[in-house]
């Protein structure tokens, strides 16, 4: 976070020796996951916003249900995630009014660079995850109900198997996030499903190499939502739109699409695809 | 350049951003020590010097929450202070104050309990010449704090350790919001889980130097104290 | 804040005593009056500190009363003790003088004069700023003294006040009780050394075994005394 975000450290430095009281007037909390955070991706993106608008935004990095729940209980003013299930169930709870899909980026199966289970270049997603099971390869779960542990069990379900039943002792569920999962995969010699952002941002690579890419089911949706004013009136509705319009807008688009690792583009915006 | 190499840079560049951290843990952990003397110390004492029935009960149990779990402290702050709870309309989750609180009531506890057995002891001590000179109840339990100044010291000095050293209560009640919540331990907690194991060790050392520092500076005024205090 | 009426005559009157079934003082008939000092004497586990503690007002008998100045549960503000292993507070001579003054109800614009004039008559002048827990047996002993009388009182009962004191420290301490004597104060002391006893003269009261065996002047009891237990005692035997 230090180390390419030095103007935003300093802003933020600043703005946190000048007058906190005004800062706290022009401020929004966003509920986001650990993603878009460790991603990097906010660093990059706040900044701008900040320049144009004046509104900071303080985001909190959970899992994509934590985030949701945050939202419902009225402790954050927009919820920026990527489950599109748990988000249409948000909406339909009344939390939100409108969901607007913001981008997306990809999940990959990150594997032992040994590849013990030979799946490396594998092309179909479903072909690998059977073949981890069979052949009992560990494989570290998120299990903290976040995005990408969902997106998780969707693939499996897309493939047959019923995890919940079929799981031995190959298949580690560590209830954390998604440093924590990359962590422990590269300790156990694990595979381990990763968003790519994550992945891109990882230090601790040591071993781990990316076995599986490229399958369209592994694409990855994130949509953002303002919390609904009339289920919580302190809701700051229009610093809050002022953000989510900021997103969806062609400069927010742009600045989305400028954030790169390595060269590497990490999230693809795609506003404009009303049924993302 | 190495994360280990960029964690010393940031110290030796004074880093604004670890200035900030840096910063905002000794506000937060020493407010919060403050907030638990106002309530512990009296709050201990009272106990020391009254007698009544479940006074065990009372001492057991303050005993047992020096050993608090953060993450359950947090939780219950959380909920407390989240849109939805009791008191919602503070509209504090997620800032400094609600880490504060957090941290006020995992080291009230401990500066109560340490307090409670500090001053008996030095009640039992004093209390035939309290009562000789029939010394009134207010000008007792004053006396008492004064005379126990340096031993409850170390009692404000382990809650303040406490408070520094936990990540579980303030990461929930506090978010671990960039410039605004992150703290040198939940700055460990997001650096370890980002792999960025070298950085997350080198701010390990900055906190505990501080620590050390804080406790260098709290036991040279206790012995100067001491020295003239005579204890 | 004085107390107008005199704690004098201390009566005792079947006065019994108990600590944990063990029977401490045995029907203590007793009277302290002003003028001369009083020497309680016997041997360790005789029940003179209680009965100093009793007539302070600090423990309740279990059986009988006490009375001073003919009211019972009168407010120990004329009367002041030393404890046999006195415990200084955590500051300065002065200090300690200090809040005792304060405790005392004594006015705070009298408290330097007064701290001035007690560390002068226990002989610590120019001692007041040293840390009181710092200071040697024989200061802290003479310090507990002028605490003691910092209350001004009527009555100053003193619990072996030299017993660890070595013979110098013992003299200077002595001088200052007679000097205290000889001003007005009525001085109840116990010990179980018969020269100190001797020497400070006044009544003696001489226990045994919780109960008061034989009181009299202390040059006739010396000379004369009446009970068996107390000639042996005199003569350095061991009581049972």
């Amino acid at each position: 976070m230090f180390k390419h975000s030095r103007f935003a450290a300093l802003a933020v430095g600043a703005l946190m020796l000048a007058t906190p009281a005004a800062a706290q007037d022009k401020s929004i909390v966003v509920s986001s996951t650990t993603s878009t955070v460790d991603s990097g991706l906010f660093n990059h993106i706040l900044p701008l916003f900040k320049a144009k608008t004046g509104i900071e935004v303080k985001v909190l990095s959970q899992g994509t249900g934590q985030a949701l729940d945050t939202g419902r209980r009225g402790d954050a003013d927009v919820v920026f995630v990527h489950a599109k299930s748990a988000e249409e169930k948000f909406l339909s709870e009344g939390f939100a009014t409108k969901r607007y899909p913001v981008m997306y980026n990809d999940f990959v199966i990150v594997g032992p660079k040994s590849d013990p289970a030979a799946i490396k270049g594998k092309k179909d997603v479903g072909d690998a995850l059977k073949t981890l099971m069979s052949k009992q390869a560990t494989f570290i779960s998120r299990g903290d109900k976040s995005g990408t542990h969902s997106a998780e069990l969707n693939l499996w379900k897309a493939v047959g198997v019923d995890i919940d039943k079929d799981k031995g002792a190959w298949y580690k569920s560590i209830g954390q996030g998604m440093g924590a999962a990359l962590n422990t995969a590269a300790a156990d010699n694990a595979y381990v499903l990763s968003d790519r952002g994550t992945w891109l941002n990882f230090k601790n690579k040591d071993n781990l190499q990316v076995v599986v890419e490229g399958d369209k089911r592994l694409f990855n949706q994130y949509g953002v939502m303002l919390v609904n004013p009339a289920k919580h009136p302190h809701v700051k509705k229009e610093l809050g739109q002022q953000f989510i319009d900021w997103l969806v807008s062609a400069e927010g688009q742009k600045a989305i699409a400028g954030y790169k690792i390595n060269g590497e583009q990490l999230f693809y915006p795609n506003a404009s695809d009303a049924s993302a | 350049m190495n994360s280990g190499q960029s964690a010393l840079t940031l110290v030796l560049t004074a880093d604004p951003a670890l200035i900030a951290i840096v910063k905002l843990s000794l506000t937060v952990s020493l407010a919060a020590v403050a907030v638990a003397a106002v309530i512990g110390i009296p709050f201990g004492a009272l106990i020391a010097l009254t007698r009544f029935p479940g006074r065990s009960g009372v001492i057991v149990v303050l005993n047992a929450m020096m050993g608090l779990p953060p993450v359950v402290v947090g939780l219950a702050v959380y909920l407390l202070l989240s849109r939805s709870g009791p008191l919602g309309n503070l509209g504090i989750l997620f800032t400094p104050q609600a880490m504060i609180v957090a941290q006020a009531v995992l080291v009230t506890p401990i500066i109560a309990a340490l307090t409670r057995q500090t001053i008996e002891d030095l009640w039992s001590e004093y209390r035939e010449e309290f009562a000789a000179m029939d010394v009134g109840p207010v000008r007792r339990v004053l006396t008492l704090i004064s005379d126990a100044k340096f031993s409850l010291v170390t009692a404000l000095l382990a809650g303040f350790g406490r408070a520094a050293a936990e990540v579980g209560a303030i990461i929930i009640v506090g978010g671990n919001i960039e410039g605004f919540t992150r703290t040198m331990t939940t700055a460990i907690a997001l650096e370890t889980s980002k792999g960025d194991l070298p950085l997350a060790v080198g701010l390990g050392m900055v906190l505990m130097t501080i620590v050390v520092i804080v406790n260098s500076l709290a036991f040279a005024a206790r012995r100067a104290g001491e020295m003239r205090a005579g204890s | 804040m004085r107390a107008p009426s005199s704690d004098l005559p201390i009566k005792f009157q079947n006065v019994t005593l108990r600590a944990r079934g063990v029977v401490i003082l045995d029907a203590i008939y007793a009277s302290f009056r002003a003028g001369k000092p009083s020497v309680l004497i016997g041997p360790n586990g005789a029940g003179k500190s209680t009965l100093l503690r009793a007539a302070m007002g600090l423990v309740a008998p279990d059986d009988g009363r006490i009375t001073w100045g003919g009211r019972e549960n009168a407010p120990p503000d004329r009367r002041a003790i030393m404890f046999q292993r006195p415990v200084m507070l955590r500051r300065s001579a002065a200090g300690n003088l200090r809040f005792a003054l304060a405790a005392a109800g004594i006015a705070r614009t009298r408290h330097e004069e007064r701290v001035h004039q007690l560390l002068a008559l226990v002989g610590l002048q120019g001692l007041g700023d040293r840390p009181a827990r710092r200071m040697s047996g024989g200061e802290q002993q003479r310090l507990a003294l002028a605490r003691a009388l910092a209350r001004e009182p009527e009555i100053l009962f003193l619990d072996e006040p030299a017993a660890s004191l070595d013979p110098a420290a013992t003299k200077a301490l002595e001088d200052t009780i007679r000097q205290v004597a000889r001003s007005g104060v009525t001085v109840i002391l116990s010990t179980h050394d018969l020269a100190q006893a001797r020497r400070i003269g006044g009544e003696i009261i001489f226990m045994n075994r919780g109960r008061i065996v034989e009181t009299g002047d202390a040059d006739a009891f010396f000379i004369h005394p009446e009970t068996d237990a107390a000639r042996r005692f005199i003569a350095g035997e061991l009581l049972t």
